[in-house]
């Protein structure tokens, strides 16, 4: 590490993961309800678990996301962060106001529009942090070296607070509602976080595995310009049924299919570089979700997207569980993936060490991804069997959903199988240092 | 591999294609947005009662376990076209009606059964509700859903 304000990403990660802990663990007993049904339904009804399943997710992504951008601009830019003050405050103010939102969540203090249940002030709250993150960062890179990275993870940064402001808009028009919301949801994970994505892994990418910059930095262009090319008008898949214009059918299907076009790209990128790489890197943890991440977006943002976004199609499969499917393999590839590859490449030069507990992280990462691949086949399964039933013999909901009782056993164990993956990961991440490299053994490769 | 292809260009390509792609998108949503607020809803239908309806709908986050029109959570039925199932198109009051004794008698407590909460609702709050879900199911959806199991 070689700026002394890069510490601060330290604290960014720490409050990720109580978040992702929360999240996991909301997330396998939604799962036990499902299998369950009576359990809880008094004290804590299903929808307020959902709740905070999800907005934990959403919150500790973002947490990542900020506490990556501290660690790399300072390299990238070649110069401190602009303040450390700011970022922790920003910090607490997010982190603080998650807090509450959750607690708020248990005691039935809630919004109601799916993601956006956040209260009006803790909405505010999010947005001057993010604010002051804005600033903070921008004023870093304003101040320093400008590379392709910083900017593309930068315009992502500022595109993601632009487009939570449409949370502030609530029509009531439920279709104008709906038509606004997907600014922010699609907009968000199948466009501006696709660059904070692809920032990212470009910085990572340049660390482990020393190719030209230039090189790299070129096809991150092409990868993000693809992303928003086919992204944007790839919002139109959410318009096919929701009292949209029809066009949307033709708009949507032939935009969103190839959606998959720069996850693809991502993957050759990733695979490409690492085979052209002149350095050995030690972290051999951090290569491995690094090659992980865009492989498993690939599958599930890119390959579980494209199975049913074709309109004909979709039309059969809209909101039944192979959405959820979908929604579990892109969100684990794309960006859990991400943050945890970010974080294994930082933490062992933020506690001054070389490269540690690898065998331990890798074990997580194969843990944790078959699960998520299995729970992903389980609700795939669930949802061909319920489109079936449900769409095209016309079995009413309940009755088709006591057909899918196994699968969502085997959603439960596979849930189990994550979070004993995730303890795994931050025990080895966070915990007692077990096997580290020596000095020299990261000294023969030469690696920063 | 695209030696053709210098980065300054990828970053010319990449910002001017997103902002083509920004503003075709941006005009397809005004225009969807015109239709949204003129054509696929019941204009004239949209009234107090429907909108304190959808304040109901989201105070107590249904969407959470249900979906409408396909969206939300998964774990409980389609509400897009809940009032058709209940036969409202036919009888209104008697729709309503069983509507409103099915919020009367939750939690089941059905042993094996999924559990909807008793949300102590008004009288008010069960009609807005009502209303609001009324309306919707008479969107203009491009025929979504295929049959009436939602």
């Amino acid at each position: 590490m070689r700026y002394q304000s890069q510490q601060v990403a330290w604290l960014f990660f720490a409050g990720a993961m109580v978040l992702f802990l929360a999240q996991v663990l909301f997330g396998v007993l939604a799962g036990l309800i499902y299998v369950y049904p009576n359990f809880l339904s008094e004290l804590l009804p299903f929808n307020i678990i959902r709740m905070i399943h999800t907005n934990a997710l959403i919150v500790w992504l973002l947490l990542g996301f900020f506490g990556g951008t501290y660690y790399l601009l300072p390299e990238e830019t070649e110069r401190e962060l602009f303040s450390v003050r700011l970022a922790q405050l920003q910090f607490w103010i997010f982190f603080l106001a998650a807090a509450a939102a959750v607690v708020g969540y248990l005691l039935g203090i809630h919004e109601g529009r799916e993601f956006l249940e956040q209260p009006t002030w803790v909405k505010v709250a999010i947005t001057i942090s993010v604010l002051l993150f804005l600033f903070n960062v921008s004023m870093t890179l304003f101040k320093g070296r400008k590379t392709a990275t910083a900017q593309v993870l930068l315009l992502g940064l500022w595109g993601a607070a632009i487009f939570f402001l449409f949370a502030f808009y609530n029509p009531s028009n439920l279709v104008l509602d709906k038509l606004y919301w997907w600014w922010v949801v699609h907009i968000w994970v199948e466009g501006v976080w696709e660059l904070i994505m692809a920032g990212i892994l470009a910085f990572l990418l340049i660390k482990v595995t020393g190719v030209d910059r230039e090189v790299i930095e070129k096809w991150l262009y092409v990868i993000v310009g693809l992303s928003l090319f086919t992204g944007l008008l790839g919002t139109g898949h959410h318009y096919y049924w929701i009292g949209a214009p029809g066009y949307w059918q033709w708009v949507g299907s032939i935009f969103s299919a190839v959606e998959i076009v720069p996850f693809f790209a991502m993957v050759l990128w990733a695979f490409y570089l690492v085979y052209q790489g002149r350095r050995d890197h030690p972290n051999k943890a951090a290569l491995l979700w690094c090659l992980g991440c865009p492989t498993v977006a690939f599958f599930g943002a890119g390959v579980w997207g494209f199975m049913h976004t074709l309109s004909p199609i979709n039309y059969y499969t809209h909101g039944t569980q192979v959405t959820a499917a979908h929604g579990h393999l892109a969100f684990y590839g794309a960006y859990v993936m991400l943050n945890l590859a970010i974080i294994t490449y930082a933490m062992p030069n933020l506690r001054g060490l070389q490269p540690f507990n690898q065998v331990l992280n890798m074990w997580s990462f194969w843990l944790m991804t078959s699960a998520m691949a299995f729970m992903t086949f389980t609700l795939t399964f669930a949802g061909v069997v319920q489109t079936h039933l449900q769409r095209v013999m016309g079995m009413s909901y309940m009755e088709v959903q006591d057909q899918l009782t196994l699968f969502y056993w085997m959603r439960l164990g596979a849930g189990v199988f994550v979070v004993v993956g995730a303890i795994l990961f931050i025990y080895a991440v966070y915990g007692p240092v077990r096997e580290q490299l020596t000095v020299q053994e990261a000294q023969a490769q030469p690696a920063e | 591999m695209g030696e053709g292809l210098t980065r300054a260009a990828a970053r010319n390509i990449f910002y001017g294609g997103s902002l083509f792609f920004f503003v075709v998108f941006a005009l397809l949503v005004a225009h969807s947005h015109y239709y949204a607020a003129s054509s696929s809803i019941d204009v004239v239908g949209l009234n107090d009662a429907v909108v304190r309806g959808k304040r109901v709908w989201e105070r107590h986050a249904c969407i959470n376990c249900h979906t409408i029109l396909g969206e939300g959570a998964y774990f409980a039925p389609e509400l897009g076209n809940v009032w058709l199932r209940y036969g409202g198109a036919d009888d209104p009051a008697g729709a309503k009606d069983a509507l409103t004794a099915w919020f009367q008698s939750m939690p089941s407590g059905v042993e094996g059964r999924r559990q909807m909460p008793n949300f102590n609702l008004s009288e008010q709050d069960m009609s807005d509700l009502i209303d609001f879900l009324a309306w919707v199911s008479r969107i203009k959806t491009q025929g979504w859903p295929p049959n009436e199991a939602g």
